[in-house]
């Protein structure tokens, strides 16, 4: 059998060469390296962020125990650390601006899409984004020094007397309340719900849209009945998002809920949440109280990856039933 | 002959066309009013969302311009007399400790978030797509937490966990870190999406020409992708810049902090002097911060729009 | 009576069929289509004879497809478009005799080129969402609907022990056929058809032209096709659209199929019969 692969020596390689690969490239590990030690570097950063809130509230929860999650009376100045009513209020401002913010901003986001013109799309779209680049203290200061004395002047009482001083409207008109906290939150996390809604809207193909408009659908039918279940995972996700966003809102919400941590009565009624009372009680506080505080922080992360992770679920569960 | 066609069974299908020509004329007025109600409403509810944002913006500028003078940027603020309640000074102090933190923070967020961002667009192992999911849960967190975390490792420091930290103490290098965290997963997320946005045929050009992945990447994807990361990098600062919470705990803020362009020292910054001024009993001070307010606006929708510029330019340039 | 129900059978009939004393589900004069001044189609004059499959065949650009979405006022989403002429459903103007769109178009089905199912719907409430948006809501009734409808697509068999699964689950062409009978399921007098078969396979093809030709007998069929040799396999009658030199798409001709493809009275639908354009 010829041995036909073998090269006639005056063309084999010469022995040095024959010792090293003949073409090996000049190695790229140094690049894969730096790019996977930056990655360190940030996990570290994850890692000693999470440590950090962990750690400095050990004393805390120490001390405290779990009362903290039941106690129901939060007073720097007595010593009581009992969070309930700032876990109550952090979640009533976040429901309040929910309840606003997800019917307005999926209308505003169709509205952008199928109703307003379609050229005007990118202008529409902007001027909502450009709500959501104000800063938070802008907001606060806006939400106090306008919006509240607004509030306790004009809209508030008139609620009021509509709802006849029932609950939730009843009792004395502040000029810093739960329900300003929530609408000032509310106009902060409508630009994300406007900007998530109308990216999940726009996926949903004009030919959907055209198959049911030719069985005999209404507009609206559309929208109820094909767009917005088509668009549901990206909605999810908007949602999700808008509600890690408010619940953890600090500077805004101090600024107008009057820090009263107390479960408020009424919806005119001053409160306070989670991150707003870490923001304002810092100042003039003992390690001991800055424990607490940081104990509050943890059981905001805790709230906010719940949330999160709620929101993937939810996500997960919407796209496997599309495609079973 | 009539007697044998009504014997004959009646056509279902000519029989469903008529109930459904009957139904639907009789539904008609009711859906047809629903759906322009409601569309209507959608159309309302875009006129609801500008609403704020044109009474902001209104407020700023009339409450606001007037304050904008030469001594308004230039001065550090001071006690205000009896006689002028209005004379306040400046915010000088708080723009300097600005342009230091943010300044600072920035050359800690771009080397890592740009390189990390770089990291997950190149690579898909666990790792990377566990920082993905990691970046993409940060940016969602509240940003106080951070002002926490910076508060531990850099203004009270000492020993924990094995290692050593410095005690810096109220500063503004303590401020910078916090919001130098807070912007490196926006710079990791923005910059791996316009990285993998460079197409493929162009990566793959580079790779058949014999070149390897560093040298793909820093010859071909990032000159590509260059625009779309300097977007990234203004999108993160126009948010830094805006941020206050996490200085809270950390530069030791007060109206009164002088001047300086030191790190070491406590500093503030614009949108802590907003907070500050709304929490100051004089209400000179209360009312100076809407000037404040108002630059500070200015500039977070300079650098927006500067990316959106920036993102409009890519969207040509690709065409 | 026996001359009028004559079929397209190509072999039965040495003359072509006589349309004239059918009657006529639709009928246009003198219709223009035109989007923001720029006229897209124009000079449209034919009839469309009830229970016949008429196909509108043309080059690309002819304005087929334009020609046929006015027939349901889809143009109506269009912003600037503007449809002139008359165009009637019976003896209603379907523009200007006060017909309001959404029930013109429970009369006038229309087929899209892609399968377009509703994603989040399972197939039983895929067919009938028509009957649903139009106000029916008597469970009997749409159960009736759907396998009358799923049968006239021929679809009953495939997919009636799952009525419940998502539609999805079914291939291209069960999905074309799911949206045929989608379309079937309110009783349109008149199905629009725009390139029903382009996006599927050749089988699949097959199948939704013979079913073309059973459902004839239940609606009347106007279809927009590129492909020549389906038009002369599916339908009755034939519009042949060619592009102007103003761009714009305009009627050669229109005759029975048949005459059309063997002796049309145009040298243009001679050439493109004859493969010389499009």
């Amino acid at each position: 059998m010829a041995q036909v692969t073998q090269a006639p020596p005056e063309l084999a390689p010469s022995p040095d060469l024959a010792r090293k690969p003949r073409f090996r490239a000049r190695s790229d590990s140094p690049y894969w390296v730096l790019l996977y030690a930056v990655g360190a570097i940030f996990g570290l950063l994850i890692v000693g962020f999470l440590l950090s809130v962990i750690s400095e509230s050990w004393p805390a929860w120490q001390k405290y125990g779990l009362s903290i999650l039941y106690g129901t009376t939060w007073n720097q100045s007595t010593g009581q650390f009992g969070a309930v009513p700032l876990i109550i209020g952090t979640i009533e401002t976040t429901a309040i601006a929910l309840f606003l913010a997800v019917p307005i901003g999926i209308g505003t986001a169709l509205a952008i899409v199928h109703v307003l013109p379609a050229r005007l799309r990118t202008v529409t779209s902007s001027v909502v984004e450009l709500l959501a680049a104000v800063p938070s203290v802008v907001y606060g200061l806006w939400g106090f020094l306008v919006l509240g004395p607004w509030f306790a002047t004009t809209v508030e009482p008139k609620i009021q007397s509509f709802w006849h001083g029932n609950f939730p409207f009843q009792g004395q008109v502040e000029t810093s309340s739960l329900l300003l906290a929530g609408c000032v939150l509310f106009v902060m996390i409508l630009p994300l719900v406007v900007a998530l809604s109308r990216d999940a809207i726009m996926t949903v193909p004009d030919e959907t849209i055209e198959g049911a408009l030719s069985v005999g659908a209404t507009r609206w039918q559309v929208f109820r009945k094909v767009v917005l279940p088509s668009a549901r995972v990206g909605i999810v996700g908007a949602v999700t998002l808008a509600t890690a966003r408010a619940l953890g809102e600090t500077v805004a919400v101090a600024m107008v809920i009057g820090l009263n941590p107390n479960i408020a009565h009424s919806l005119y009624a001053p409160s306070a949440t989670i991150a707003s009372i870490i923001a304002t009680e810092f100042q003039d506080s003992t390690p001991n109280e800055v424990a607490a505080l940081c104990a509050l922080a943890v059981i905001l992360m805790a709230m906010t990856l719940v949330v999160n992770l709620l929101g993937r679920w939810l996500i997960n569960r919407g796209a496997v039933k599309a495609t079973p | 002959m009539t007697d044998v066609l009504e014997q004959l069974p009646k056509d279902p299908i000519l029989e469903r066309r008529e109930l459904v020509k009957a139904v639907s004329a009789r539904t008609l007025r009711r859906r047809s009013l629903t759906s322009k109600g409601m569309v209507g409403l959608c159309a309302l509810a875009f006129v609801l969302a500008l609403v704020p944002l044109v009474a902001i913006l209104y407020s700023l500028v009339s409450k606001g311009l007037h304050w904008w003078s030469r001594e308004f940027f230039t001065t550090s603020p001071a006690v205000p007399s009896i006689g002028n309640p209005n004379n306040v000074g400046g915010f000088a102090n708080a723009i300097v400790g600005t342009l230091v933190i943010i300044g600072l923070a920035t050359l800690l967020a771009i080397p890592v978030g740009l390189l990390a961002g770089l990291l997950v667009a190149e690579s898909d192992s666990r790792f990377a797509r566990m920082l993905r999911s990691t970046a993409e849960i940060m940016t969602g967190l509240p940003s106080i937490l951070l002002g926490i975390f910076a508060y531990t490792v850099l203004v009270i420091g000492g020993e924990k966990w094995g290692i050593t930290f410095p005690t810096i103490g109220y500063s503004g290098i303590a401020g910078a870190f916090a919001i130098g965290v807070l912007m490196v997963p926006i710079i990791m997320k923005a910059s791996e999406a316009s990285l993998r946005s460079v197409p493929q045929v162009v990566k793959e050009a580079g790779l058949a020409l014999g070149a390897r992945r560093s040298v793909v990447a820093r010859r071909i994807i990032v000159p590509t992708a260059l625009p779309g990361l300097i977007t990234s990098v203004l999108l993160a600062v126009s948010r830094g810049v805006g941020e206050t919470a996490p200085l809270i705990w950390v530069v030791g803020a007060s109206i009164y902090n002088p001047l300086t362009w030191n790190p070491h020292h406590p500093m503030s910054a614009i949108p802590m002097m907003i907070w500050l001024n709304y929490n100051s009993p004089y209400p000179g001070f209360q009312d100076s911060a809407w000037g404040i307010a108002l630059f500070l606006v200015v500039v977070v929708l300079f650098l927006n729009l500067g990316c959106r510029l920036l993102a409009a330019f890519i969207q040509r340039e690709r065409r | 009576m026996s001359e009028t129900i004559s079929t397209a059978a190509p072999e039965s009939v040495a003359a072509a069929e006589d349309f004239r004393p059918l009657p006529k589900a639709m009928r246009l004069q003198d219709v223009a289509v035109s989007f923001s001044g720029k006229q897209a189609v124009r000079d449209v004059t034919f009839d469309v004879p009830e229970k016949r499959v008429t196909s509108l065949i043309g080059p690309s650009g002819s304005g087929k497809t334009t020609l046929l979405r006015a027939l349901n006022r889809l143009h109506d989403l269009t912003k600037g478009a503007t449809v002139e002429g008359t165009l009637l459903l019976g003896e209603t103007d379907i523009y200007k005799g006060g017909i309001p769109p959404t029930l013109l178009r429970t009369r006038v089905g229309m087929v899209f080129q892609r399968p377009n199912p509703f994603p989040t719907m399972s197939i039983y409430d895929n067919v009938v969402s028509g009957l649903r948006f139009n106000g029916i809501r008597k469970r009997a009734v749409l159960q009736e609907a759907a396998e009358s409808a799923l049968l006239g697509a021929a679809l009953w068999d495939r997919v009636k022990d799952r009525l419940k699964a998502h539609a999805s689950t079914l291939s291209g062409g069960e999905q074309q056929r799911l949206c045929i009978a989608r379309a079937l399921a309110v009783e349109p007098e008149v199905l629009l058809m725009d390139e029903p078969t382009s996006a599927l396979d050749p089988i699949s093809t097959k199948r939704i032209e013979e079913l073309i030709g059973e459902l004839k007998d239940r609606v009347t069929i106007v279809i927009v096709t590129h492909n020549m040799q389906q038009a002369a396999r599916v339908s009755d009658q034939c519009a042949f659209l060619l592009m102007g030199e103003d761009g714009a798409g305009h009627q050669v001709e229109v005759a029975a199929t048949q005459k059309l493809f063997s002796e049309p009275d145009d040298p243009r639908t001679l050439d493109y019969i004859h493969g010389r354009f499009g």
